[in-house]
């Protein structure tokens, strides 16, 4: 009787581990590598920004791994469920999007979205992204729940 | 000097192995990883004075890549199954003392691996050893060494006094990864006085060792998966 359960929390930690993680690395690659809008390092943010970019460089990259090999266990013990990993990848990526947005870009201020434009626009888009992967993610969470045994 | 040590450790690697049934893949491993320390500390890179790109290309060599193919060589456990039993005998009990419970820690030794390079670039010793080829010889045994002891301690693949979670060894190796990212950041922000190319050198840290930390994390979690199997099919045996 455990065993489905505790098959499900590690479904869900491998799916936040991983959906986390992804964002975190595709922010990494999309802004900086390809769009160049962030910088390796910019001048304003000082040295919390550093400290918080390589923080967050390490957690994202090993939670992606992490996430990763669980899900080839989960698989190999065929207690994958898509619907409920998907929910947990979403809500993973969409709670990462929004603590980014809000805390790093606008409470702390280490460093924007983009620099030398007007950057209200871009702020609301990247929370308002957040907050829908969050959202689809806790649907798709609620469908897959276990239906109570009467 | 430095080779004749390199040549030593594979002449007596080698000829362990043909005490015991050994995989050659092992031995290969540890002659790729003494090949990666003798290119790093004999070829051109050593000879780069003050190139901080150059110096760092070496020490990603010999202070990361080198310990990741030394440790899945895993000299302890051929020294343990070849050496006559008292001597195997003496080194178990080594093994098992109170300085090497505390030196194989995942935190304990991470933390000598990186606490030992922010001393290194964040103090006067980076100066001191550009110019003076005895004590850079000295600082690149001691990353190789350091290197060793985290990769071994976070990959647990030799017998080991205590046995962490694959999750709190993935745990120290984060941290480590972290306080790597941060003190190449640093570099970049801060470069340290009289080196060329500091910023191409900081980068090189910073990118380089997220490959090498991908890399350790990817065999971490490839062993835990493996022993899981291992762990499911014992308790299938038994009901």
């Amino acid at each position: 009787m455990t065993e489905p359960r505790a098959g499900r929390r590690r479904l869900l930690v491998s799916g936040l581990l991983f959906g986390a993680g992804t964002m975190g690395a595709i922010d990494e690659i999309v802004f900086h590598q390809l769009l160049h809008w962030h910088h390796f390092y910019d001048r304003a943010s000082g040295a919390a920004g550093l400290v918080s970019d390589g923080l967050l460089h390490a957690a994202t990259w090993s939670a992606t791994v992490a996430g990763l090999a669980l899900l080839a266990d989960l698989r190999r013990r065929r207690s994958f469920v898509p619907g409920t990993w998907w929910g947990a990848v979403l809500v993973g990526a969409g709670a990462f999007q929004v603590w980014d947005g809000v805390v790093h870009h606008k409470l702390l201020r280490l460093h924007q979205v983009r620099y030398g434009v007007d950057v209200t626009g871009y702020d609301l888009a990247w929370v308002a992204g957040g907050v829908v992967l969050l959202a689809v993610g806790a649907v798709l969470l609620r469908r897959g729940r276990p239906v109570p045994v009467p | 000097m430095t080779l004749a040590v390199l040549g030593t450790a594979a002449a007596g690697y080698l000829l362990a192995t043909r005490r015991t049934a050994w995989p050659p893949l092992r031995s290969l491993s540890w002659l790729l990883g003494l090949v990666v320390v003798a290119v790093a500390l004999t070829g051109p890179l050593a000879a780069a004075h003050g190139d901080l790109r150059a110096h760092m290309a070496g020490h990603l060599l010999v202070g990361m890549v080198a310990p990741v193919s030394l440790v899945l060589a895993r000299p302890v456990t051929l020294a343990l199954r070849t050496l006559p039993r008292r001597a195997a005998r003496a080194l178990a009990g080594i093994l098992r003392s109170a300085p090497v419970r505390v030196l194989t820690d995942p935190f304990v030794a991470t933390a000598l691996n990186v606490g030992g390079l922010w001393l290194l670039y964040r103090t006067g010793l980076l100066g001191a050893m550009l110019h003076d080829p005895g004590l850079h010889l000295l600082v690149s045994v001691h990353v190789l060494l350091t290197g060793w002891l985290a990769t071994a301690a976070v990959l647990a693949v030799e017998p080991m006094p205590h046995r962490r979670s694959a999750a709190v060894r993935a745990g120290a190796l984060a941290a480590g990864m972290a306080a790597h990212d941060v003190l190449a950041k640093t570099l970049y922000a801060h470069p340290p006085a009289g080196v060329l190319d500091a910023s191409a050198g900081a980068r090189l840290m910073y990118d380089g060792g997220t490959v090498v930390h991908v890399l350790v994390a990817a065999l971490l979690w490839r062993q835990w998966y493996r022993s899981r199997e291992t762990v499911r099919a014992a308790a299938l045996a038994r009901a």
